[in-house]
């Protein structure tokens, strides 16, 4: 163990400098900047694009002038114009109709399943959980032609309501897996001292559960309004006239395919409306972060893992 | 095995916060040098800076006689135990020590040639095959000292690396520490909060306070001579007992005057030391070993104090007692035959000639 | 003695509520079962009655003839597969979710490594701006990608031209529409991975890159021997998982090419919506997306282990 591995330099201290450590952080610092802002605009374009096109005059648009990334005389008439169209206030109502039907449905369902998963055993409650996490891997497309056959069975076909039946398939599962987590996390401490205080059941999920696990209540019900806002499959599939459309369906078919060419340049101001506002932007990286934060920390190291596999597979919808 | 050299050394984070202030440190070829102080006097913001982990704000630290301020770690050829192990939880016990030899393109003959001697110092040659998670603490404290052995480097570094063991086994890891100092005796820097383990392990202990320096020596002059305040209290367990006090003529020597009660003599040795502190407000300090209950053995610079205990801790070989001086707490050992109650009184003897006289303004040991 | 007595009477008047406790708890005990079991009743009851029992249904579907009046066996299948169209779409899917997945991990990793080397503050705005592709209706932004591929108005092509190079047919060529999908959907996806893979980047602890550094690792040794064994298990979940919804995705495809030109695009979930809701051959529909099902069954299979096995885990 004596054989030395690198040899020394004599003494009269001659200072040996290597590659500064400072300069090479600095240098990784600024490489990633740079990096991550080519990116970004990379990322932006789509969107930016979109804001410049609904700010152009339908003849701006069609002479084909000049840089199609330029604005050369901005106008609202576009956003205008549709704001007032009957058909769009109708796809808009419905799509609110739909979502906010079926988020209120979805979290109603999840918590409550969540909490009995959760909290209380009984015969096959792990055989149940696994299967919520399967049926979160079916995917509506292929579901969506027996529903086709089952929805128009059932006369419900061309009816806003049958969305509002089947859309939960696709926000309950995930929904009721974020909510066990969050159950899950909450030290069973708390149950025991409100039994002790003599609350019931409902009434420990009421005043306990649900306020303890606010963040993830807010986090599911994002998913689900994200989920329910942007469908596409489904309406497409089952709805056909323009007083039930929704707005997703309803932008892509009635303002570009059979519609005039003068109508294609509508479609830009159209899509500014969906942008979902920034508290769902919020409320997802909260999520996140959210995860960050506990992963560390939880005292139940299990589910520092299971629950980042939950918040995966909800931003997996894409 | 080489020299570590550190001279002048600052570190200032943002926001000016000044961890460390101007420390210079020479520490020789094999020695055994420990770091001690409480939390956040700068100790293993200077383990790091050696380590190469935290950049040097200014001045210049060496190692054998090479300076490696700018020299990034893997460099450095040093080794370092972390307070958590740090152990790739991916690889086993072998391929953990085995890690850096790697890197370094080691033949394979030399890795197993390498860890197998580790592994036989440290006892663990049983483990090589298992991961980390399958094993106990104090186990993985001495896979992460054996990663650190192979790599034969110039310095070793230990970052507090008993701190997440329980009582019973830092105790005897202390002691294989110290046993494999003996046989690989490199030059180590070992940081710590634990005055016990400095105590015990070191060579020399260096006691750090608040970014500085406060004193450097062999453990037993820490303790017998200590040059401030800080390490008066800080070496020794319990910690010394101060009483504020005035210097005062007493007959033809001084003594030590508490309050109308107490006046402790100070013996004739210590009399021309003290005599330009007359009549100044000074700290009396005496550690609990010096206070015992009365031995008739007729020595001088023994004074007798009465006391009204408080709180009785028999702790088998010893019984320690806690009582009031006026305002201030203090602990005194005494045997455990004698009886002691508490809220009764008991007659102790103080041995003045292990007296500390300091001076509370500059905090010096005079 | 006066004591004695007050302590007696106190003693018992609780007994006759302790009883009445008992006997409640009995109660309670034998009504949570039914409590748990109503209380997951509507869940129960949306994944049997619109999940599995559609799946079944899906299956006894696709075993008839187009009229659904008689049972036809696997005949749709085979037929199927004897059709080169159909045949196409199968390798246009696996290419599609392969290549699609592998760009999406591969831009998510970098991105991921990127922003964990820089500070805390900008990194909230580097993620804001990084997640607007993912955050906006998949629907909407496929829409103007379709205006920015439109072959008389691209703006791409517009400024390829800038620059003198020719225009890219972008929708108009097989290969060209293949690629115009796949870019799409990385867009819209990448964001997710880099979300998924700064977490686990941020999980691992800071030490370990300490220890190796002081056992002589370079940066590129840190991340092989390192980063990427530590997050081995988040990698594999992350790309099964997007591989599975990648597979069955519609929307993409169906907004930007329905499926052409010439069928040279179509997935599973395009082609049966055009077979079975468009063309109204229903059965046929059926048998086009349960040729998804052995891939997901695999795929599923898998994210369930890789997940127990993490669970099971432990530092």
């Amino acid at each position: 163990m004596c054989a030395m591995s690198t040899a020394v330099a004599e003494p009269g201290a001659v200072p040996i400098r290597d590659r500064s450590m400072r300069r090479e952080r600095r240098w990784a610092l600024w490489g990633s900047y740079i990096a991550l802002t080519v990116f970004a605009f990379i990322f932006l374009i789509p969107p930016i694009y979109t804001v410049i096109t609904s700010l152009k005059t339908s003849t701006e648009i069609s002479s084909r002038q000049g840089s199609p990334w330029l604005v050369q005389n901005p106008v609202l008439d576009n956003f205008l114009e549709l704001a007032a169209d009957a058909h769009f206030q109708a796809f808009f109502w419905n799509s609110i109709k739909i979502t906010v039907v079926v988020v209120i449905l979805s979290m109603v369902i999840s918590i409550l399943a969540a909490f009995a998963l959760a909290r209380m055993r009984f015969w096959g409650s792990a055989a149940l959980a696994t299967g919520v996490f399967l049926t979160y891997l079916v995917p509506e497309s292929l579901l969506f032609i027996p529903m086709f056959q089952i929805v128009g069975s059932l006369g419900l076909m061309n009816s806003t309501w049958c969305l509002v039946l089947l859309y939960p398939t696709l926000t309950v599962p995930f929904c009721t897996w974020i909510m066990i987590g969050y159950f899950s996390s909450i030290p069973k401490e708390l149950d025991e001292a409100a039994l002790i205080d003599g609350a019931s059941y409902l009434q420990m999920l009421v005043k306990i559960f649900i306020p303890v696990a606010m963040p993830g209540i807010i986090a599911a019900t994002i998913f689900a309004f994200t989920v329910s806002w942007g469908q596409f499959l489904y309406p497409l599939a089952f709805l056909f006239s323009s007083d039930q459309m929704v707005l997703t369906v309803g932008i892509v078919t009635e303002l570009i395919r059979g519609a005039s060419a003068g109508d294609h340049l509508r479609i830009p101001h159209g899509l500014l409306h969906f942008r979902p506002d920034r508290r769902c932007h919020q409320g997802l990286t909260g999520v996140n972060k959210k995860l960050e934060n506990r992963q560390g920390r939880t005292p139940w190291p299990r589910f520092r893992s299971a629950r980042s596999t939950r918040s995966m597979t909800a931003m997996c919808r894409r | 095995m080489a020299q570590v050299s550190i001279r002048k050394i600052h570190k200032v984070y943002d926001g000016d916060v000044q961890a460390v202030k101007g420390i210079d440190l020479e520490i020789a070829d094999h020695e055994f040098v420990v770091l001690v102080g409480p939390s956040g006097c700068g100790k293993s913001t200077t383990l790091r800076m050696i380590a190469g982990l935290e950049e040097i704000s200014s001045g210049d630290i060496l190692i054998g006689n090479r300076v490696v301020n700018d020299v990034p770690p893997r460099n450095r050829d040093i080794a370092m135990v972390f307070q958590n192990y740090a152990l790739y939880p991916h690889l086993s016990v072998f391929d953990n020590m085995a890690f850096g030899l790697k890197l370094r393109k080691f033949s394979r003959a030399e890795i197993k040639r390498r860890v197998d001697e580790a592994a036989r110092i440290l006892d663990i040659a049983s483990l090589l095959d298992r991961k980390p998670k399958a094993l106990s603490g104090g186990q993985r404290q001495r896979v992460a000292m054996g990663r650190a052995i192979v790599r034969n480097p110039l310095v070793f570094l230990f970052d507090e690396p008993l701190s997440n063991l329980d009582a019973k086994l830092r105790v005897q890891m202390r002691t294989e520490i110290k046993l494999v100092h003996q046989k690989v005796n490199t030059t180590t820097v070992y940081v710590t909060h634990d005055q016990v383990e400095a105590m015990t392990l070191a060579d020399r202990v260096v006691v750090m306070n608040q970014g500085i320096i406060e004193q450097v020596g062999p453990p037993q002059e820490l303790y017998h001579h200590p040059k401030t305040r800080f390490v008066a209290g800080f070496i020794g367990s319990p910690a010394m007992n101060f009483l504020p006090c005035h210097v005062v003529q007493h007959g033809d020597g001084l003594a030590a005057r508490v309050d109308e009660t107490i006046v402790l003599s100070i013996p004739a040795a210590r009399r021309d030391r003290y005599m330009p502190f007359k009549d100044k407000a000074m700290t009396v300090g005496l550690r609990p070993e010096h206070m015992t209950e009365i031995r008739a053995n007729g020595k001088p610079g023994l004074e007798r104090i009465d006391v009204r205990v408080d709180v009785v801790e028999p702790m088998g070989m010893e019984t320690m007692v806690h009582f009031m001086v006026g305002r201030d707490a203090m602990c005194a050992r005494i045997d455990p035959n004698t009886p002691a109650k508490a809220n009764a009184m008991l007659p102790l003897q103080a041995d003045m000639n292990n007296m500390h006289l300091i001076d509370p303004d500059s905090g010096r040991v005079v | 003695m006066v004591q004695a007595t007050v302590l007696q009477a106190e003693l018992e008047t609780p007994r006759k509520s302790e009883v009445e406790q008992v006997g409640g708890l009995h109660r309670l005990i034998r009504r949570r079962s039914t409590l748990a079991f109503l209380m997951t009743l509507p869940l129960i009851l949306v994944i049997v009655g619109l999940v599995a029992w559609p799946s079944v249904y899906s299956i006894y579907l696709s075993m008839l003839n187009k009229k659904m009046t008689a049972f036809v066996g696997i005949d749709n299948f085979t037929f199927l597969l004897k059709r080169s169209t159909f045949q196409m779409v199968i390798f246009q899917t696996c290419f599609f979710a392969i290549v699609a997945v592998i760009a999406k991990a591969l831009i998510g990793f970098v991105l991921a490594h990127l922003m964990h080397n820089i500070p805390s503050k900008t990194q909230r705005v580097y993620r804001g701006l990084l997640l607007l592709p993912w955050v906006i209706p998949a629907a909407m932004s496929t829409l103007t990608w379709w205006w920015l591929f439109d072959p008389s108005y691209s703006a791409f092509n517009w400024a390829l031209n800038v620059f003198g190079f020719p225009s890219v047919p972008w929708l108009g060529e097989t290969w060209w529409a293949r690629f115009s999908v796949i870019l799409v959907n990385v867009w819209i996806g990448a964001p997710f991975f880099m979300i998924m893979y700064l977490a686990a980047l941020k999980s691992v602890p800071e030490q370990l890159y300490e220890a190796a550094a002081i056992d002589g690792a370079t940066a590129w040794q840190k991340l092989i021997h390192i980063t990427l064994p530590m997050m081995r298990n988040i990698i594999a979940i992350t790309i099964l998982f997007s591989l599975i919804l990648t597979f069955a995705n519609f929307d993409i495809v169906r907004i930007l090419t329905n499926g052409g030109p010439q069928d040279q695009t179509h997935l599973f979930s395009t082609y049966a919506f055009q077979v079975g809701i468009q063309s109204g051959d229903i059965p046929l529909g059926a048998a086009v997306s349960l040729f998804m099902l052995p891939l997901l069954a695999i795929f599923a299979y898998f994210i369930l282990s890789g997940v127990n096995r993490r669970t099971r885990e432990e530092m």
